[in-house]
């Protein structure tokens, strides 16, 4: 794949003379140079470690807080930002006079006690981002939230640091660059265990950082070298756009009302806010959301905003209960009626013409004939009689039930059903996890998805062990005693049995329970530590393909699969490939297991991965077929029975009721002018249209990205229509159908306008994480930034009222775009650290590419709540705050969840109080960090946070493991990863230092 | 110690006069019987023609049938090992027929003359304390010997678990009843097969486990004892098996195991035994696995009980249909091969498929199991493919139409049945080793063997037979067991033997006995040799026209497997008139003329059934049909065979006791009721008038009790029949004009037919309706032509 293809950008795949092509990375004039090693910006550099080298040791000329020794000198920053240091800064060259002005500008808006209050909530669509000396007030107020919107820093988060509240991250910027200060606290880190997550490793910062001509993030530390001016004038964290203030301004202006769905593109609210939604012709923001719900009308204007043109659809979005579940239209043996030519299914977007014997199509325009049972008279305005009677003529999403032309074989299909395939080698015995596992299911196995409507569910169960063999297990109702088949044919695997393998487990209880029993006893004295994995994925597909059935494959395991068979994966984990042009093999699947994967979805063969690694797996490989086939991949770190247990089994039950289609085929229908042309997602495509998915639940979202083939028309707007065709639980083939209709516009700001950020994001994260397979993750992350900065740059030009060069003016609707774009940047995917492991990044790589805009929200930027303030008469959780090391304060205690893992920080100060309500214990050295849940205890205080986690649990499909983080304890760099506006430890920048860096970016584009 | 068991040996033998042996016999008759209760021994001459010439113009060869293992009860085993020639080349054993120098306590080995000294425990012999093994009456001597591991027997059931409902629970409950007629102490295994094969592991409690196996997919020994996990290093034996030798890993017991201790688990694991679930959709033959079944069966106890007694026992209810060893296609619409098909050379799988067995049978044979195959169907099963397994390895082969008859489930059950002494009949691992004296040589060996390729001084370089050696092994035999072996007689004419000298041969079989003892039994016989050219009479009177046409049919039979069944026709003709040209009597070019001398009479009728005989002819036979009933005939003693030859036909009627009668069509009359016996079938036949008194009920009135009875004797001879005969025979009962009728009118001699019936003019017997030449015609050529001056 050329490295173009991969962002929707249309400046990249068709170089434009004005903005400049992104060809080789260095050939753009405008902005290329920004990772030129030759480029003017690495000039001070060598200033920038100059007065790095000293900044080590002033760290600690603060005063040390009680045990200070064990810390790192960021912690110190929060408590006490010396004078001492800023003179240091001024070692360096001094900054080009352009940027400085600028930060000057914003400084001196930041520091707005006098920047004044405008009067009016701005109507501007745009949010600028610059001095006051320069903007009128009004505009002023749109840039920045005006004081009195914005909340001030609660005095407690920031300790004693309002005196100065610009210059902890800009101080720590200057320190970063240099050599690693000696730092005892650091560096006895590499030496502990991997943990779970990220290596909080520290030893070094990598070339990265000190090399000049790299790019992001490595550039990044050039720039607040150059900020670097009177104390007076830092940046102030308030000022720049908060994604926390964005984000409670739509709950304050949406939250809480009816979002009707009628009209066509009209901006959802955010998926932070809660609303309920009625569908009236368009579909639900949960199952669709779209990076704009405006389209430019022409490509030129596309390549122009390099806006990517793309919708999130996640069909089978779970809706509360209190919204319309899906109405399900039967025609019968006509099947649904479609448009003769594009084939779209009748939707809101027909035009019914001619009385109502034919109906126009909005997709393709042709006129079809209304079928003699389907009509029906038109009332005055042209419209039919029974349209509010029919969903498929009034509402955005519905379902059709299929007829057998739609069904494989064109026969009706057979319930699916579910596989259970257990590693018993050597290590899952010992841990007991096989046990819990067995346990566990013989409750679970009651709780299997059915429909609505019926008693009992209609999947079947079968049950597989396996280490360097196969173990298949005849659990037929009439047997005393379960049998077990081994397969030793791992080379040529095949199913040993068909009749008594998938069972309805009612009526087979006794068995499956008995067999349940028998199994952690039958491997209890196993000493086989060597597994296979391919054969264990062929088999579980090759029963459901000899049972005729869709299905899915539960896969608990392990390690690495060393034994001779298929599919047979080495352990190939090689850090010296990072930062080269090889680090892409890294995420590229090993053998052969692509075309497992596109066997088991031609199959309609979902796996499920449940990993428990305790080293190196090669996640990249094995979790490739759950990526293709719609499955969910789960990885539990050094599983530990006691700790891991909850989660793993709140994962598991999660995931075995979620409701979900299998077997389905996705398509994307656009009106004329535009059309789909690339996917994202956890799907598998044999051609360029059809998205087959093996599996598709309530969390998994597709991608769609969009491009011109023609002129737009105004009028007639950009209409959409996904089709998802699904066997659904009980067997029933069906039609999902979801429609939804977009604007179009001749003007760029109309196309600004309704831009949604966090689509975007979701689109950023799916694409860049796509194009990691095939390009050096440097341009990746370039191709990031530079987008961004176009996108950014473009606005600026057209939209905005003119301003001063200097002036960084975002849109209103991507106020936030920066600062979810670093965090993206900061990502462990795409951060080349030899501290991260591969497989954590290739984990998280594959779980957002199936991630929903509101997953990829919280992910990117995590929810950081304050706690120690709740407010116990309420049932709201506590408005959170910015992600930022500066936003906690010594005597607070702050949960953290980002949707895979939950922080409960406590600073050293915390009250006694709270600890006792939280821990029941007397203070905060009797704290267990060991702990992974909170004890359950009958004090308001802890019912409260508990009901908080439960809520915040509740949304997300992977259960978050928690952790208790007590300040200037080791355990805390893990959780400073999460603090995504600050430096990252990884090298990445911190949110100002991006901002300065997209700033100079965009003033270069335009310049 | 060895005196001391020696004369316990001797008082048990003691009842035997010593004497009988020594006085002339009467009769050549009454001497050929004595020798084959004493040695189960029948040559075809008992004189020998004491040149190579000769020996080839006396047409029949000189052979012999041996029954290694006849039953005696009169033989009880002797304790020791037996005494070798120390010549490496002759190892002979220790004989009646050595002469012993008693003071000098040497021995002289009759085979090369090699003089022995005895060793020391013979010490103590004289003239009047003779060892057994030098007494004239132990010509056959059975020794056991402490030699090697004592492993139990093993018992490997490959069941077929596509068949019809009621056929496998049938099969099922023979399975388990067997359970309770094993050895307490045996091995016993079960594989079972359909689509996939499924090797069940026996030791696990709880869950029954298996190793499935795809059936489509040959494995060489080393993949299925891998898969198996057989190949890892063995842990200790368990206690109380000392005798256990290091190269038998104790992994095997997972699939292998005592009948006593699983007894329970493997009862309960067949009873729950199910249909072979892969669906079977219309028009289609189950999908049945049966080479691959076999190749794990072999390869299992190839690789964790080689060189022990072990039968594998396959029970099939069809055709193998897929992978290697498939016979025929899983389409219903083509039917399994005929001999019609084989003659077009059409059998599309045939060479592959038998090849494909061939190496397992030739696997197994090496290894010393053996292969018992119980087909049951009502089509073919592919035995023909499948029959080298049984024949090379000496197993049963059993043909029947469903398991759920009698005639497998007794047959079955007949396998386990013990001999008079309380042990089971059936023994294991025989070596048998053939040595002659210098005049003669061995051409070969027919019989259920395979050839263990000992060269050495007495191997003729022309192979009758399985030749080429004087060693062969059969892996599974009971006492009825026998082999036909081939001799060649290789003294000049021009080296006369001297007056009075004698041929000896002596047969040593090694084997493993029931009990898992590993036992010798020793026979040594000695003829005199004669002069043909002055003494022809002598050597004429010695014929044993039965023994020699069992023998010859044997070398047809053998001929016809890879021959065209016209050509050993022509060449058992040829043999037969060249018989009558050197023994009968006649001027030349006049039939009526010919005569031939009471031992020579019934040969020519012998040859004349053994032609029409199944073992020969092909027609109205399918292939499997024609290699069971080889199969047999390759094994079964010299009664049986000449049974099967010639069957025996029974008259019962008001005109006097029971007798037996000519098999010829002239025998069927209608007050007759005739019992025939073939050894595959047992008809008893109503002639009409009977049959009309029957239905008319006369059998229920008081007054015709005689009829009753007469209707009840030959059903109760038949049963005589069926309870010892294996296996068990098909038992027929007709009456005239039933359809099943044929099966007696295509065994007798056609002297009737409808071209003939009127001409004749005989006043009864029922006409067949056949245009086969009858005994009669056949005769009168065979007459015409052995006189004739032209041939």
């Amino acid at each position: 794949m050329s490295q173009q293809g991969y962002v929707a950008a249309p400046p990249y795949s068709q170089s434009q003379p004005g903005i400049g092509g992104f060809g080789p990375p260095n050939s753009s004039i405008h902005y290329g140079h920004y990772g030129d090693p030759n480029s003017s910006y690495s000039a001070p550099q060598p200033g920038v470690s100059k007065s790095a080298v000293p900044f080590g040791s002033p760290a600690p000329v603060g005063p040390p807080p009680p045990g200070a020794q064990q810390f790192s000198p960021n912690s110190f920053q929060n408590g006490s930002g010396t004078p001492g240091q800023q003179p240091q800064r001024f070692q360096g060259p001094p900054p080009p006079a352009q940027l400085a002005d600028q930060l000057n500008s914003m400084q001196i808006n930041s520091y707005g006690p006098g920047t004044a209050p405008s009067s009016s909530v701005s109507p501007g669509h745009r949010a600028a981002f610059q001095g006051p000396q320069v903007l009128p007030p009004a505009q002023q107020q749109m840039g920045l939230p005006p004081a009195p919107q914005l909340p001030p820093p609660p005095a407690n988060s920031v300790n004693g640091l309002c005196a100065q509240p610009a210059l902890p991250p800009v101080a720590r910027q200057g320190g970063i660059p240099g050599p690693v200060p000696p730092n005892p606290n650091l560096q006895h880190l590499p030496g502990q265990p991997p943990g779970p997550g990220y290596h909080p490793q520290q030893a070094n910062y990598g070339p990265q950082m000190a090399a000049p001509q790299l790019s992001y993030p490595g550039a990044f530390p050039g720039g607040p070298a150059q900020l670097a001016g009177p104390p007076q004038k830092k940046l102030d964290p308030d000022s720049i756009p908060s994604p926390i203030q964005v984000i409670e301004n739509d709950k304050a202006a949406r939250g809480g009302q009816v979002y009707a769905t009628n009209t066509r593109g009209q901006v959802p609210p955010l998926v932070t806010t809660n609303c309920v939604i009625q569908d009236q012709g368009h579909a639900s923001p949960r199952y669709i959301r779209c990076t704009t719900y405006c389209f430019p009308v022409t490509s030129d204007m596309a390549k122009q905003a390099r806006i990517p043109l793309a919708a999130v659809i996640q069909p089978f979005a779970a809706v509360p209960p209190n919204e319309t579940p899906l109405y399900l239209v039967n025609h019968g043996e006509t099947g649904p009626i479609r448009c003769n030519r594009c084939k779209a299914y009748m939707c809101p977007f027909m035009q019914f013409i001619e009385g109502g014997r034919r109906y126009q199509c909005g997709f393709c325009n042709c006129i079809n004939d209304v079928p003699q049972f389907f009509f029906q008279h038109l009332d005055h305005m042209g419209r039919r009689i029974d349209h509010y009677e029919r969903p498929e003529l009034s509402l955005g999403s519905y379902e059709y039930v299929a007829t057998s032309d739609y069904c494989r074989d064109k026969k009706p299909p057979n319930p699916p059903a579910f596989i259970f395939m257990i590693d018993v080698s050597y290590r899952n015995i010992k841990s007991g996890l096989v046990k819990l596992i067995c346990d566990e299911l013989k409750t679970l196995l009651d709780k299997l998805p059915r429909e609505e409507q019926e008693e009992s569910s209609a999947i079947r169960v079968g049950f597989v062990t396996y280490n360097k063999v196969l173990h298949f297990f005849n659990v037929k109702s009439s047997l005393a005693q379960p049998q077990m088949m081994v397969v030793t044919d791992v080379a040529e695997v095949f199913v040993p049995l068909l009749d008594g393998f998938l069972v309805d487990f009612e009526e087979s209880r006794s068995v499956v329970t008995n067999l349940l029993d028998q199994i952690p006893e039958l491997f209890a004295d196993t000493n086989e530590s060597e597994t296979i994995f391919a054969p264990v994925i062929q088999a579980g597909m090759e029963a459901l393909k000899a049972a005729e059935c869709a299905g899915k494959l539960f896969l608990f395991h392990s390690s690495l699969p060393t034994a001779e068979a298929p599919g047979k994966l080495k352990n190939r984990d090689d850090k010296k490939l990072l930062n080269t042009d090889k680090e892409k093999t890294l995420f590229q699947p090993q053998g052969n297991y692509e075309a497992l994967a596109k066997d088991c979805v031609a199959n309609g063969c979902c796996v499920n991965l449940f990993l428990f690694p305790t080293q190196y797996v090669d996640v990249a490989s094995m979790g490739l077929v759950t990526m293709y086939t719609g499955g969910t991949l789960y990885k539990y770190n050094n599983f530990q029975l006691d700790a891991d247990s909850p989660q793993f089994l709140s994962d598991l039950r999660k995931d075995i009721q979620k409701k979900m289609g299998f077997d389905a085929t996705m398509r994307v229908r656009t009106s004329t002018g535009f059309r789909a042309t690339d996917f994202f997602g956890a799907i598998y495509m044999n051609n360029t249209t059809d998205v087959e998915m093996a599996a598709v639940d309530c969390d998994k979202a597709v991608t769609v990205e969009f491009k011109h083939d023609d002129k737009l028309n105004e009028d007639t707007g950009a209409l959409i229509q996904c089709a998802v065709l699904y066997t659904s639980l009980s067997g029933q083939r069906r039609i999902r159908i979801h429609n939804i209709g977009l604007n179009c516009s001749s003007q760029l700001a109309d196309v600004y306008r309704t831009c949604e950020t966090d689509a975007l994001i979701n689109f950023f994260a799916k694409s860049a994480f796509k194009a990691i397979l095939s390009q050096p993750l440097k341009t990746v992350r370039d191709i990031l930034v530079n987008q961004t900065a176009h996108m950014l740059a473009c606005y600026k030009k057209n939209c905005a009222s003119p301003a001063a060069v200097s002036q960084l003016i975002l849109p209103d609707t991507m106020k936030v775009l920066p600062v979810y774009m670093n965090c993206l940047l900061k990502s462990c995917v795409l951060a080349s650290r030899p501290e991260i492991p591969t497989d954590e990044r290739a984990f998280h790589r594959q779980l957002i590419m199936a991630m929903g805009v509101a997953d990829t929200q919280l992910f990117f930027y995590p929810l950081l709540l304050p706690i120690h303030s709740l407010d116990l008469k309420s049932d709201a959780v506590p408005a959170a705050i910015r992600c930022s090391e500066e936003r906690l304060s010594e005597g607070g205690a702050f949960l953290l969840a980002n949707g895979l893992r939950m922080f409960l920080w406590l600073g050293a100060s915390v009250s006694s109080e709270l600890i006792q309500g939280l821990f029941n214990v007397p203070s905060f050295a009797h704290i267990s960090t060991e702990a992974t849940s909170l004890p359950d205890l009958d004090n308001p205080f802890s019912k409260k946070l508990k009901h908080i986690l439960a809520q915040i649990q509740s949304q997300k499909p992977h259960t978050m493991k928690l952790m208790v983080v007590k300040q200037r304890e080791q355990p805390e760099m893990l959780f400073r990863q999460f603090l995504v506006e600050d430096k990252s430890i990884y090298g990445g920048a911190s949110y100002v230092d991006f901002l300065v860096c997209i700033h100079k970016e965009i003033s270069q584009l335009l310049s | 110690m060895l005196l001391s068991s020696l004369e316990g040996a001797l008082d048990q033998t003691s009842f035997i006069p010593p004497k009988s042996f020594c006085r002339a016999m009467a009769t050549y008759l009454e001497f050929i019987q004595q020798n084959e209760e004493r040695d189960g021994v029948r040559f075809s001459w008992n004189v020998w023609p004491s040149s190579r010439l000769e020996a080839t113009r006396m047409v029949v060869p000189l052979a012999c049938l041996l029954t290694p293992l006849k039953e005696r009860l009169d033989l009880p085993p002797v304790q020791y090992e037996p005494v070798l020639c120390s010549r490496p080349t002759c190892k002979a054993v220790l004989n009646p027929l050595c002469q012993v120098d008693y003071r000098a306590k040497l021995w002289a080995c009759n085979f090369c003359f090699q003089r022995n000294q005895f060793p020391p425990a013979y010490a103590g012999i004289s003239e009047v304390n003779q060892p057994a093994e030098l007494m004239p009456q132990f010509s056959t001597i059975e020794y056991i010997v402490q030699r090697g591991p004592q492993t139990p027997l093993i018992f490997l059931y490959v069941v077929d678990t596509c068949l019809e409902e009621e056929d496998l629970q049938a099969l099922k409950e023979s399975l388990q009843m067997s359970l309770s007629l094993l050895p307490p102490d045996a091995l016993v295994g079960l594989i079972t097969f359909g689509r996939m094969v499924q090797v069940h592991e026996l030791s696990c409690e709880g869950i029954s486990k298996s190793y499935v196996f795809r059936g489509t997919k040959d494995l060489a020994a080393k993949q299925i004892q891998d898969m198996l996990g057989l190949s890892r290093p063995a842990v200790p034996m368990q206690q109380g098996r000392p005798l256990q030798t290091p190269e038998q890993p104790v992994i095997s017991s997972r699939f292998l195991q005592p009948v006593h201790k699983i007894d329970m688990n493997l009862t309960d694991l067949l009873g729950e035994l199910q249909r072979d679930p892969w669906p079977v959709t219309q028009g289609k033959r189950p999908l049945r696995s049966t080479g691959v079944a076999l190749s794990i069966a072999v390869g299992l106890l190839e690789g964790t009980f080689p060189n022990t007694g072990a039968r594998i026992m396959l029970f099939t209810g069809g055709p193998p249909t897929q992978g290697p060893g498939m016979v025929v296609g899983d389409e219903l619409k083509t039917p399994i091969r005929s001999w019609h098909d084989i003659e077009k050379d059409n059998a599309r799988f045939m060479k592959k498929a038998t090849k494909h067995y061939e190496t397992l049978a030739n696997r197994s044979a090496a290894n010393g199991h053996c292969i018992d195959i119980y087909a049951c169907a009502l089509d073919q099963t592919g035995l023909l493919e499948m029959k080298c397994c049984a024949n090379l390895t000496g197993g049963h082969m059993v043909m029947g139409d469903s398991f759920n008859t009698s005639l497998f489930k007794q047959t079955f059950q007949r396998v386990f049945s013990k001999g008079y002494n309380g042990e089971f009949r059936m023994a294991f691992g025989a070596n048998l080793d053939v040595k002659t004296s210098r005049e003669l040589k061995i051409a070969g060996a027919i019989g259920p063997c395979i050839s263990l390729n000992a060269k050495g001084p007495c191997v003729s370089e022309n192979e009758l037979g399985i030749g080429g050696t004087s060693q062969w092994k059969i892996c599974s035999l009971d006492p009825s067991t026998t082999l036909a072996i081939y001799f060649e007689v290789v003294n000049q004419h021009n080296a006369p033997i001297p007056q009075g000298g004698r041929g000896a041969v002596q047969f040593v079989t090694q084997y493993q006995h029931s009990s898992t003892q590993r036992r010798i039994r020793v026979t040594t016989i000695a003829r005199n040799w004669a002069d043909a050219q002055t003494q022809l009479q002598h050597i004429e009177a010695a014929f044993d026209q039965e023994a020699a046409a069992v023998l010859m049919a044997r070398l047809g039979v053998y001929r016809a497997e890879s021959e065209e069944g016209p050509d050993v026709l022509r060449w058992l003709d040829r043999q037969l008139i060249r018989l009558c040209q050197k023994f009968g009597q006649y001027n030349k070019d006049d039939p009526n003329s010919f005569r031939l001398s009471e031992s020579f009479s019934l040969y020519p009728q012998f040859i004349f059934h053994l032609r029409r005989s199944p073992f020969l002819q092909v027609f109205n036979n399918s292939p499997d049909e024609s290699s069971y009933y080889r199969h047999h005939f390759a094994r079964q003693d010299l009664t049986q065979s000449l049974i099967m030859i010639q069957p025996i036909l029974y008259a019962y009627s008001f005109h006097g006791p029971p007798e037996p009668v000519l098999l010829d069509s002239s025998s069927i009359l209608p007050d007759r009721i005739l019992l025939m016996d073939t050894f595959f079938q047992i008809v008893i036949y109503l002639g009409e008038t009977i049959a009309q008194w029957q239905k008319a009920g006369y059998q229920d009135m008081p007054e015709y009790e005689n009829f009753k009875h007469l209707l009840q004797a030959p059903l109760d001879d038949a049963q005589e029949i069926l309870q010892t005969r294996f296996p068990m025979p098909r038992y027929i009962h007709t009456e005239h004009g039933g359809s099943q009728a044929r099966f007696l009118l295509s065994k007798v001699n056609p002297s009737q037919t409808h071209n003939n019936l009127y001409a004749w003019g005989q006043e009864s017997g029922a006409p067949i309706l056949t245009d086969d030449v009858s005994l009669q015609v056949f005769m009168d050529h065979l007459k015409k032509l052995a006189v004739s001056s032209a041939s």
